[in-house]
């Protein structure tokens, strides 16, 4: 099999959904009116505050990230494991759980305002419009920021902090000689990332954005379908989108250096710079800060679902065929995003293993990365006005749910199976070639065994992230077809809190069950035996 | 045997042309510092870099074009020899079948070849309970199993004692002489060419620049580059 032909399969599939939605949807809209739409000031405020509101959201997420990390990496304490766990499981909350949780401290009649009230203050409303969004994203994406920092900072060889040790390096001198080269090397990476998502963030933005003000090109193109059905105007913000994104993204990721090798005796040195009362206090606020932050909106979530509502809710027939429909959505879509990324990456290893050619590598797999650029909502309406003629739309809103969301998992895919794949490579390549371990054979007795954990921990996030999900469904929800996040937002939506409480409770244990059996079910199953007695 | 003619490859702004002759039979140490292409000699000679131009006959037949598996070839590497998650048995089982089928034939000639090895009744263990020498003896009895007449060993000793080193040299020998097997052995020591090699090839900048018996090659004192290398090991070297 030539090494090209498994990316080029993937990519295929993927150019394709996305180039028939758009231009099925430019078709359908009669031509684009480009030049009117791009003229209209409309649409430029919402590039405006597109822009503004990412790169804000991007700043304050690295800026509280960075020294968090720099605290984590210094100190230990009980429970910093698990810490550590639920931020690099932040990505995969349910946004829509977050945002619910998010209401629940921070909203008009939340937690803080009714800490305020009883010390006799007046209550503030901070949440709704740009402040709100900031909360949320910052929610969303600082505790995976500040883990991928300091997972840079794991890496940093212990005999470093044996030299500085001796030299006497200060606190400061630590953080430029050490510590900001490490960081430096995961940081324009995590921060494209982050642009990207805060870029195109939808749910945060349409609950938390709080009026017409505070619309994102996301949020705007979901408008432009859902009520006006201006095909048109949604097909030019999202080719807006495609570019301003697209492209600053790719500039930021240009700036991405190399992670250097390094070289160690595997010996663990204590960092010098952990005495002192001052750096105690610093990071404990900062730790504390942070705990306060991420852990209350969580805290709010369990608490609320207990309530007088609980048995109602249950009860509904409803709830659990949402349930049901989830469920199918999440595993389908998973297992898809998988096939579509390990793909992906067959190709990308050849590359970088045997062809040697790292750069032409990377760009492959940041193509992955692009899709989340473009618009769901577009890419599921494309593909539903390419297909209306074929069936209808009931039949068609559960496969185009499941496409998208595999789509827009694909990214996370091959995210986290992408360095285990290389390293298994790395160790195994020329030893396979040598013994002529190739195909199933090697997919049976090398591959599987090694990469069990990370396929599993790959398909367990794509299944957490598009059981979590709110996008297409709200364009195709229906009372037949709806998924936990449409019914939470829903409720929201209506102000029916106690209800939304309960559902937010389920749909995270949801997540929860699903993410951990997953991954310990399929991550830790035992492999029958390899040697067949011919 | 072995016959490396005009063999070209770039890596990165780095030319490297070489050449070189092996007798069947015959042991050749490549020596040289690092950089100076050793391994990827070794490499280019089992197939798992492309040259640029050039070929590589083994046996009289033109190999260039073939796949590592496809070649007369068994490799040794320094480390990652092992998969570690299969057994003793399985590891050198897979040097008799990649799909791991093995009748009562196999079985058998694996337990033979980790007996010759003197690992008999270590078949049932994992890698990791290993030691560094024993997990190398794992990898020998694999390319003995696969019975290839040509064995590359990229410093596949470095890692070990020099005792531990010395008598895993032995070993390689005395298997080169029982199964008629040509040998190549790249190590950046003096000391492993003289204990098993009888011919030398020195390798500096991506070119063979001496060659020859190995204690010429050692007590030459030239080029300048070999005593750069050499250092100051005495020029009458003594048996080692």
């Amino acid at each position: 099999m030539p090494w090209w032909l498994p990316a080029s399969l993937s990519l295929s599939v993927v150019g394709l959904l996305v180039g028939g939605a758009l231009l099925a949807l430019g078709l359908t809209a009669g031509g684009l009116a480009l030049a009117d739409n791009l003229g209209q000031p409309y649409l430029w405020r919402v590039v405006w505050f597109t822009l503004w509101q990412a790169a804000l959201s991007t700043l304050l997420s690295v800026a509280f990230a960075i020294p968090l990390a720099r605290a984590l990496s210094r100190r230990r304490f009980p429970g910093r494991g698990l810490l550590l766990r639920i931020f690099s499981l932040s990505l995969v909350v349910p946004v829509i759980v977050a945002i619910f949780g998010i209401v629940a401290v921070h909203g008009r009649r939340g937690w803080v305002n009714e800490a305020l009230e009883a010390f006799g203050f007046s209550g503030v409303h901070y949440l709704y419009g740009l402040g709100g969004i900031l909360i949320g994203h910052c929610f969303l994406n600082m505790p995976f920021v500040a883990r991928i920092l300091l997972q840079a900072l794991d890496t940093v060889p212990p005999e470093s902090w044996r030299v500085a040790s001796q030299y006497g390096l200060r606190s400061r001198d630590l953080f430029r000689l050490i510590e900001w080269p490490a960081m430096r090397t995961v940081l324009p990476g995590v921060a494209g990332l982050v642009f990207m998502l805060c870029f195109t963030s939808f749910a945060v933005v349409l609950t938390l954005g709080g009026g017409p003000k505070a619309t994102t090109l996301e949020v705007a193109v979901y408008q432009a379908l859902r009520f006006d059905f201006d095909l048109g105007r949604a097909v030019t913000l999202a080719l807006v989108q495609l570019v301003c994104c697209g492209g600053i993204v790719l500039a930021v990721l240009h700036l991405s250096l190399p992670g250097n090798l390094s070289l160690t005796e595997g010996r663990a040195y204590p960092r010098p710079d952990r005495a002192g009362w001052p750096g105690r206090l610093a990071d404990s606020a900062m730790i504390g800060g942070a705990m306060i932050f991420v852990l209350l909106p969580l805290a709010a979530v369990v608490l609320a679902g207990f309530n007088a509502k609980a048995a109602s809710v249950l009860t509904d027939p409803a709830l659990w065929r949402a349930l049901g429909q989830s469920l199918t959505i999440a595993m389908a879509s998973a297992v898809l995003a998988l096939l579509l990324g390990a793909a992906l990456l067959i190709s990308s290893r050849s590359l970088r293993h045997r062809l040697l050619r790292p750069a032409a590598a990377n760009r492959l797999e940041l193509s992955a990365s692009l899709i989340l650029v473009v618009p769901p909502f577009v890419l599921a309406t494309g593909l539903f006005v390419m297909l209306r003629h074929v069936t209808d739309v009931f039949a068609l809103a559960m496969p185009l749910v499941i496409l998208v969301n595999a789509l827009m998992a694909l990214p996370f895919v091959v995210r986290f199976l992408g360095g285990p794949m290389m390293a298994e490579a790395q160790k195994h390549d020329r030893l396979c070639q040598s013994l002529g371990l190739a195909g199933w054979n090697r997919l049976r007795l090398i591959e599987w065994p090694s990469l069990r954990r990370p396929i599993a921990l790959a398909l367990a996030v794509a299944a957490t992230l598009s059981l979590g999900d709110l996008g297409v469904i709200a364009l195709f929800g229906s009372q037949d077809f709806a998924t936990l996040p449409l019914l939470l937002y829903q409720a929201m939506g209506g102000f029916r809190m106690a209800e939304a409480a309960v559902i937010a409770a389920v749909l995270s244990l949801l997540c929860l069950l699903l993410f951990l059996s997953i991954e310990y079910g399929l991550g830790r199953m035992r492999f029958r035996r390899r040697v067949r007695h011919a | 045997m072995l016959e490396v003619a005009g063999l070209t490859f770039h890596y990165e702004d780095m030319t490297m042309v070489f050449d070189l002759k092996v007798a069947r039979g015959e042991c050749l140490a490549l020596l040289g510092p690092s950089g100076a292409g050793k391994s990827t000699l070794l490499s280019l000679i089992a197939g798992f870099e492309t040259p640029s131009s050039g070929r590589v006959e083994i046996e009289g037949r033109d190999v260039t074009n073939l796949s590592p598996a496809e070649r007369p070839v068994t490799s040794l590497f320094q480390e990652h020899n092992l998969f570690a998650h299969l057994t003793v048995t399985e590891n050198v089982g897979l040097g008799l079948d990649p799909g791991l089928h093995l009748g009562p034939a196999e079985r058998a000639a694996v337990e033979e070849a980790l007996q010759r090895v003197e690992l008999t009744g270590m078949g049932g263990r994992l890698p990791a309970q290993l030691s560094g020498g024993q997990r190398q003896r794992v990898a020998l009895a694999r390319s003995l199993v696969r019975q290839k007449p040509l064995l590359l060993l990229d410093e596949p000793f470095s890692a070990l004692d020099p005792g531990l080193r010395g008598g895993m040299l032995d070993l390689v020998d005395q298997l080169r002489r029982e199964r008629g097997l040509t040998v190549v052995i790249v190590s950046h020591n003096p000391q492993d060419a003289q204990h098993i090699a009888a011919r030398t090839a020195f390798l500096y900048e991506g070119r063979v620049v001496a060659q020859g018996e190995t204690q010429a090659v050692l007590s030459a004192g030239e080029p300048a580059a070999l005593r750069a290398f050499l250092g100051n090991a005495p020029r009458q070297v003594s048996e080692g």
